[in-house]
């Protein structure tokens, strides 16, 4: 028989984890509460990065980047992906000195794709850039992709190789049976109880709460990221733009629209199932393009909202097997940068899954971490 | 943040009426309002309009004239020219005025934002040239100007005969009328007679407007089962075909074409807010959720006026009333003894008010054709989706509107869905077989009309210190979030 895989969140790191598994021979059903993608899996901004990540989260970055270069092979769409590059821009020279600090840390650990860009270069490549900036780091290969569109083709390719999906069925409790597999009870009248091998949690901002049910100590809080997306406007930015001091990613889209986020959080409703944009820090956020991009004063924005995600304390992710139990797989907790990162983790999950060792390092993400509760303050997080 | 007791959001015959309820207990009410002059869609321009000959426009309109003069008694704070682009559950209020962006909380909050032309999709109503009845009229108010002759009106209900008379008398060509009622209609109507001769003052009025548009020799055309607009770049002619000839295509020039098909509430508000919406059969939209008082289910929040389901202007006046009384009441401004002897002579008045509506909603309830048009009409005009893209994404199993959103666009554009919104979730419930409740209708999303980046940018202005702090600049080389 095979062996059955219950994935619990139907965002990008279960569609991707669904896919892989039921690739490599397992009986998967996905449990989504909502709809697929209902919340930051949807709805991000669809950077896909590589450009200033933590350290220890490289080496997946550069991996996933090489699956979305060849998104198309392996799953029947390539997502929207375009490789415009990303865009580090420093707004004065100390800002620039930690710029080229960073692109020293990141040469010394081996890896050559973070590149400095002078100011007559930054300057070529974002002529619209206010005058005042002085030079930039950059990442070529990296890019921007439609959320929605992956999140779509994942799923879809993972039905193909028979995963199973639930949407709107929620999961109420979650039971071992004789540590030999899951037990999960649902909210659903044809669904009551669903039994596996394996139990994947991919449960983004609600993975925090399933992890507290199974005992799991994790420091995650669920947080709504706001967007925003003006009108169409006539083509004038290639890259991704980031800020090295502030909270931004600004991009244009193909179709004229640009989007403008940075891991500004709203506010989650008391329901826990909806969030909503807070104006007042959004206004900052707005405050920093523009300080970015002038011209764009009378540009009129067409829609705000937010998606929710899961956010750690130290802003890596959960990903690797449970501390408490067999066959419990923890991949969550991606803090507001998981987009990229979702076209590899689910490698990663079926290679547990398989009990094989990964091929990338995934010590730094273990879920061990929380168990000794930190006194230093919340930092490193995307903000 | 500042707060005020209480803010009304829109000055229509509901807005004005409660505003005036508010300030006679004392209370001095803030009335915001995105025209620069009071009246709403139906006293529109009243001070202001170009066309003082009272005939013109005709005698409803001149009713408005005693809600306009209490607003310049200074007892209301009254602010014209204030958009509200955001809103939410705990009363915060986000205005625009001039280029200055704005957040305020409110304690009471009165939505008294109106109704809507209801979307009529047709081939070719994507064309310059072909607008709304409703829109045309407001244009002919404001400032006397006659959308461009010759001009055809298509579509049913009473504004339709109202928009047509005050174009003819204002000397425009009305080439035709291309009344769209099916005839099933008049037969479904005549079964709420009794409320009809009830509301009496109403059929007379009808009746003699259409007896106006005969008189001045203008085609009538019954029972229209299909409708063009055509033309190279902009309108050019209407083509039709009618029940009593359906084999044959008949034609007429037109430069302008004015569509209606009666107005629904508009629920842009309710909806952002996230309040319960009850399908109304009757009336084919969706309504708020309130009480006979205006209380919605959303706490601090009321709903006057058509906002919350059609009645027309004089029951929105009584029901601004009650939502203000309301209101008062529940900031202790007004025991329960004085606001049953408040509340009960209007329930009396509404109720008479009302009589005649289930008459006009059978009489005039679009057929199904209109709302759930063919696979090649343009149904989302912002994103350019069709009848058909809508269909063949529900087959792939997309069942609600939001997730419609997330595979066409559709929705997506600058109208926020307002011109869509009815027709995708008519056009789901019936491709899935599901019902209009459980289809669902957009997920709304701030802000309500647009507003520059500058202009939102001024809004950070009045943030406080924590809040700077929160989201100060973080070290280059840690994590920031951009996917």
């Amino acid at each position: 028989m095979k062996p059955r895989a219950l994935v619990v969140g139907g965002g990008l790191h279960g569609a991707c984890a669904a896919m892989h598994l039921a690739s490599s021979g397992f009986d998967v059903t996905v449990i989504e509460k909502q709809y697929a993608g209902r919340h930051a899996s949807g709805v991000n901004a669809g950077g896909v990065r590589r450009l200033g990540r933590h350290p220890a989260e490289i080496p997946l970055a550069v991996a996933a980047l090489e699956r979305w270069q060849r998104l198309e092979a392996l799953i029947g769409d390539n997502g929207g992906f375009h490789a415009c590059g990303q865009i580090k821009v420093a707004e004065n020279v100390d800002e620039m000195t930690a710029l080229e600090a960073r692109a020293a840390q990141v040469r010394e650990l081996g890896f050559d794709h973070e590149i400095l860009l002078s100011r007559a270069e930054l300057r070529r490549r974002v002529p619209a850039i206010a005058s005042h900036c002085v030079g930039a780091l950059a990442c070529d290969g990296d890019g921007a992709a439609d959320p929605y569109r992956t999140l779509t083709a994942w799923r879809r390719r993972s039905q193909r190789k028979g995963a199973r999906w639930l949407e709107g069925v929620r999961v109420t409790n979650i039971e071992t049976i004789r540590s030999e597999g899951w037990r999960l009870w649902t909210d659903h009248s044809d669904f009551r109880c669903l039994e596996g091998d394996w139990l994947i949690n991919c449960a983004g901002g609600w993975a925090g709460e399933l992890s507290q049910w199974l005992g799991e100590r994790v420091e995650l809080e669920p947080r709504a990221l706001m967007m925003t997306i003006t009108e169409r406007i006539s083509p004038f930015l290639v890259p991704v733009i980031g800020a090295a001091g502030r909270a931004l990613s600004f991009k244009q889209r193909e179709n004229g629209t640009v989007m403008i986020g940075g891991g500004l959080f709203g506010s989650i409703d008391t329901d826990g199932e909806s969030s909503k944009v807070n104006f007042r820090r959004l206004a900052k956020n707005i405050e920093s393009a523009l300080a970015l991009f002038p011209f764009m004063r009378e540009t009129k924005i067409i829609r705000n909202w937010t998606g929710i995600e899961g956010v750690t304390i130290d802003g890596l992710p959960v990903l690797g097997n449970s501390a408490r139990y067999d066959r419990l797989i923890h991949s969550f907790g991606y803090s507001a940068h998981g987009f990229q990162l979702s076209a590899i983790t689910g490698e990663i999950v079926r290679d547990l899954a398989c009990e094989r060792e990964p091929k990338l390092p995934i010590t730094p993400f273990a879920i061990q971490r929380f168990d000794t509760p930190r006194s230093t303050a919340r930092a490193g997080h995307a903000t | 943040m500042r707060t005020i007791p209480l803010a009304i959001i829109g000055a229509g015959p509901a807005g004005m009426a409660a505003a005036a309820t508010a300030a006679r207990y004392g209370l001095k009410p803030v009335l915001f309002d995105e025209q620069p002059a009071p009246g709403g869609q139906i006293y529109r321009a009243l001070e202001s309009t170009p066309l003082r000959r009272p005939e013109l426009l005709g005698e409803d309109y001149w009713h408005g004239k005693s809600l306009v003069q209490a607003l310049r008694d200074g007892a209301i704070d009254y602010r014209p020219g204030h958009t509200v682009w955001q809103l939410n559950r705990d009363g915060e209020v986000g205005l625009l005025a001039g280029d200055r962006a704005e957040l305020i909380r409110a304690e009471r909050i009165v939505l008294a934002t109106g109704a809507q032309e209801r979307p009529f999709p047709i081939p070719g109503w994507t064309l310059p040239g072909v607008m709304g009845a409703g829109a045309a009229q407001v244009l002919l108010k404001t400032s006397g100007v006659a959308a461009q002759a010759p001009l055809v009106l298509a579509g049913s209900g009473p504004l339709l005969y109202l928009v047509a008379a005050q174009y003819s008398r204002a000397g425009a060509a009305v080439a035709a009328i291309l009344e769209t009622t099916p005839r099933e209609n008049f037969r479904h109507a005549a079964g709420h007679i009794g409320g009809a001769v009830k509301g009496w003052r109403y059929l007379r009025k009808g009746l003699s407007l259409l007896k106006e548009l005969k008189r001045a020799g203008i085609r009538h055309e019954h029972q229209v089962t299909e409708l063009h607009a055509e033309g190279n770049g902009r309108l050019q002619h209407v083509r039709w075909r009618t029940a009593a000839r359906p084999d044959v295509w008949q034609q007429c020039d037109a430069t302008t074409l004015l569509l209606h098909h009666g107005v629904v509430p508009n629920v842009q508000m309710t909806r952002a807010l996230g309040g319960e919406h009850d399908w109304s059969e009757a009336q084919l939209c969706w309504c708020p959720r309130r009480d006979s008082l205006g209380r919605s289910d959303i706490e601090g929040f009321f709903i006057a006026g058509d906002g919350g389901g059609i009645g027309g202007a004089k029951s929105a006046a009584l029901q601004g009333e009650l939502a203000a009384l309301a209101a008062l009441a529940s900031l202790d401004l007004l025991d329960d003894v004085a606001l049953h002897r408040e509340t009960a002579p209007r329930h009396r008045a509404l109720a008479s008010e009302l009589a005649i509506r289930p008459f006009l909603d059978a009489l005039y309830r679009p057929g199904d054709r209109w709302r759930r048009p063919a696979d090649e009409v343009i149904v989302c005009r912002c994103e350019e989706v069709s009848a058909g893209e809508v269909r063949r994404v529900a087959k792939l199993g997309c069942s609600g509107p939001n997730q419609m959103k997330s595979f066409t666009r559709c929705g997506m554009g600058p109208c926020q869905g307002r011109l869509c919104g009815l027709t995708v979730s008519e056009i789901l419930a019936e491709e899935t077989g599901q019902s209009i409740e459980q289809t669902g209708y957009y997920r709304l999303r701030p802000p309500f009309k647009p507003i520059t980046l500058g202009q939102m940018a001024s809004a950070a202005d009045g943030t406080d210190y924590g809040q700077r702090q929160q989201q100060g600049s973080t070290a280059v080389v840690t994590e920031k979030a951009s996917s």
